[in-house]
């Protein structure tokens, strides 16, 4: 059925026709309204056989999914940003356990200094926890994705978190067509768990494990990442076959088939990136699109196959690795043959709009790019040069023995005060 | 595709009034998204909110920097440097205010665009009316669609209908009812030939 609904109340119905037992989250920007429509179909009762769980933070949300889950009921959460850095350890806990949780992340920057506002930062902090992360690229997708990641998640064994940008998805107010339950209900089976916390038939999980096994252990979730990339593009094949939409999957690519220009990025930016690019090609520019939707596992051999005939690629990323750059600038770049030049753009850290008209600007810029480079959507350079200055400043200063005045000018420190060389 | 944007502040509705013009043209069949400024909530605090509308889907997600039309709360807003900024030759501008747009400091404006197109209502006065409280955005949205055209005036109070159960939904489509009627009349005066609907 066709609405027109916040995001956020779309993964809620998406999340409710999943039929969890178990729900709980503690609230945090921009990921509140999606528990609080949860809680509220729990309380009216149209979200049946279900538990809201109130808790007292989110390390004690991720905890209880966790406890639910190796239980064997289906459990379900939702947080942001500092959220998900005060969960990380139920965040390793939870897929080293092989527990199918399902976790939206509202995705939000993280401070210091504090910010509400989106960006990937979240996402990138736990990368390598061991879940199944997967990016929305509009409201549909994110209702969409949420059936997928059940199915994904209780095929394997492995959590799965399904990045939305926080405010641009799931603030707005968008058409999404919500399905029936009956079609949820014959795409999602029943979980059924492969082993069960029960007080008459006891078990320990999550025992102490020593060197002698450890490294196994760890190649094995890798293995079972590996396995994930089948299980995803089988489950958005299943999914078109049901619901008639192409949602999820690896990757998606737009206009790419004869670029020369290859533009890869993730989540909402995706749409405005489609924009701009019908706009080039209506120029006659050879440029195209690659989106990546699963990030973990990431989809190297699809990355490359997609990439293989293009001259320049532009990796579009809402996190920065400082002292690195772009995380997944750093991925293409390995799914590249030698002597294609990866330019990483930063863009839209702490929630800085992404107008096309930049992006725009970007790409008319950028067209002759020899060499790798990192660059920053609409940067504001003279506040940047003016703190670079002053930081060398002070810096030369102190190795001088002299400080600078505030009104920028440098005086001698006094004799006596200065250290010894 | 037609891109309007809400000034107003913190407590006025201005997020619902973009959610609720969405919505009436969902009823009409159109693609529509709605989306905040996404500041941190304060009563009083200047709040932005944008809305798009098109027949065909929106894939656009930057904030709207060109507007065909923008809808102002609040008149103390009117001053701030940025207010007009990207507002297309021929938008529209709707301003709550039982004066004039010309005495309201922004001559310049009312003369630079199309007769007819910068247009007052008193929203609040009409909120206080029908509604009870100073909450204007419901009457906005009904000198919205007499302004532009954009959508229908049963659409808007299907809106409002889906968004306030009741007494509370009718007290503000009857609002909104009464401000279509006000800025209509008001742009019949300037224009003669009163379009009925545009495209987008």
């Amino acid at each position: 059925m066709l609405k027109q609904i916040e995001g956020s109340r779309a993964i809620a119905e998406a999340v409710a026709m999943c039929r969890p037992g178990v729900v709980c989250a503690y609230p945090i920007t921009p990921q509140t309204h999606i528990v609080e429509a949860l809680g509220e179909m729990v309380k009216s009762g149209c979200l049946k056989d279900c538990e809201y769980i109130n808790v007292e933070s989110e390390f004690a949300a991720l905890s209880v999914a966790i406890g639910s889950s190796a239980a064997g009921v289906r459990s379900y959460t939702a947080t942001s940003s500092q959220g998900l850095l005060f969960m990380a350890e139920a965040v390793f806990n939870a897929s080293g356990l092989g527990l199918p949780i399902v976790m939206t992340l509202g995705n939000r920057a993280i401070g210091s200094p504090i910010n509400i506002w989106n960006d990937h930062s979240d996402a990138m902090s736990m990368r390598d926890s061991g879940w199944i992360q997967l990016f929305a690229e509009d409201n549909q997708e994110a209702a969409d994705l949420h059936i997928q990641a059940f199915r994904i998640a209780e095929d394997i064994g492995c959590p799965v978190m399904v990045c939305v940008d926080g405010f641009i998805l799931t603030h707005a107010v968008e058409q999404v067509d919500i399905p029936d339950q009956e079609q949820v209900d014959s795409f999602l089976p029943p979980f059924k768990p492969v082993q069960v916390l029960d007080p008459d038939a006891p078990v320990t999980i999550g025992a102490l494990v020593g060197p002698d096994a450890f490294m196994e252990v760890r190649y094995l979730d890798h293995q079972k990442q590996i396995m994930a990339l089948d299980v995803i593009s089988e489950t958005a094949r299943a999914f078109k076959r049901a619901f008639g939409r192409d949602s999820g999957g690896l990757v998606r690519t737009f206009l790419a088939d004869d670029a020369e220009v290859v533009i890869v990025a993730m989540g909402s930016v995706i749409g405005t990136l489609k924009d701009m690019i019908e706009e080039k090609r209506d120029a006659s520019r050879k440029i195209g699109l690659l989106s990546v939707c699963s990030f973990r596992p990431f989809p190297s051999k699809e990355v490359r196959e997609a990439l293989k005939n293009v001259r320049h690629v532009i990796v579009l990323e809402k996190s920065l690795a400082s002292g690195q750059g772009g995380v997944l600038a750093a991925h293409v770049r390995s799914c590249l043959r030698e002597g294609v030049p990866v330019t990483t753009l930063i863009a839209g850290l702490g929630g800085r709009p992404i107008p096309k008209n930049s992006l725009s600007a970007f790409v008319d810029g950028v067209k002759g790019a020899a060499n790798d480079e990192l660059l920053f959507l609409d940067l504001k350079q003279e506040v940047v040069g003016k703190e670079l200055e002053k930081i060398r400043q002070f810096r030369a200063s102190r190795s001088a023995g002299i400080k600078p005045s505030k009104n920028g000018k440098t005086v001698p420190i006094a004799r006596g005060r200065r250290k010894k060389a | 595709m037609f891109q309007m944007r809400f000034h107003g502040r913190g407590g006025q509705g201005v997020v619902t009034a973009a959610e609720m013009i969405s919505v009436a043209a969902f009823i009409e069949g159109k693609h529509a998204q709605a989306f905040p400024s996404f500041g941190s909530e304060r009563m009083g605090a200047p709040v932005v909110s944008f809305c798009r509308i098109s027949e065909r889907k929106i894939r656009l997600r930057d904030p709207v920097f060109e507007a065909d039309a923008l809808v102002i709360q609040d008149p103390t807003l009117l001053q701030s440097s940025d207010i007009f900024k990207g507002l297309k030759d021929e938008g529209y501008v709707l301003i709550n205010s039982s004066r004039e747009a010309v005495d309201l400091g922004i001559k310049h404006v009312v003369e630079k665009m199309p007769r007819g197109h910068v247009l007052t209502v008193p929203a609040t006065d009409l909120a206080l009316k029908h509604i009870g409280r100073p909450l204007p955005n419901t009457a906005m949205l009904g000198g919205l669609a007499a302004i532009t055209g954009i959508v229908r005036m049963d659409s808007i109070a299907r809106a409002i209908g889906e968004t306030f159960a009741g007494a509370v939904g009718q007290a503000n489509t009857a609002a909104a009812t009464e401000a279509y009627a006000y800025v209509a009349g008001k742009q019949r005066a300037f224009n003669p030939v009163y379009r009925e609907a545009i495209a987008c």
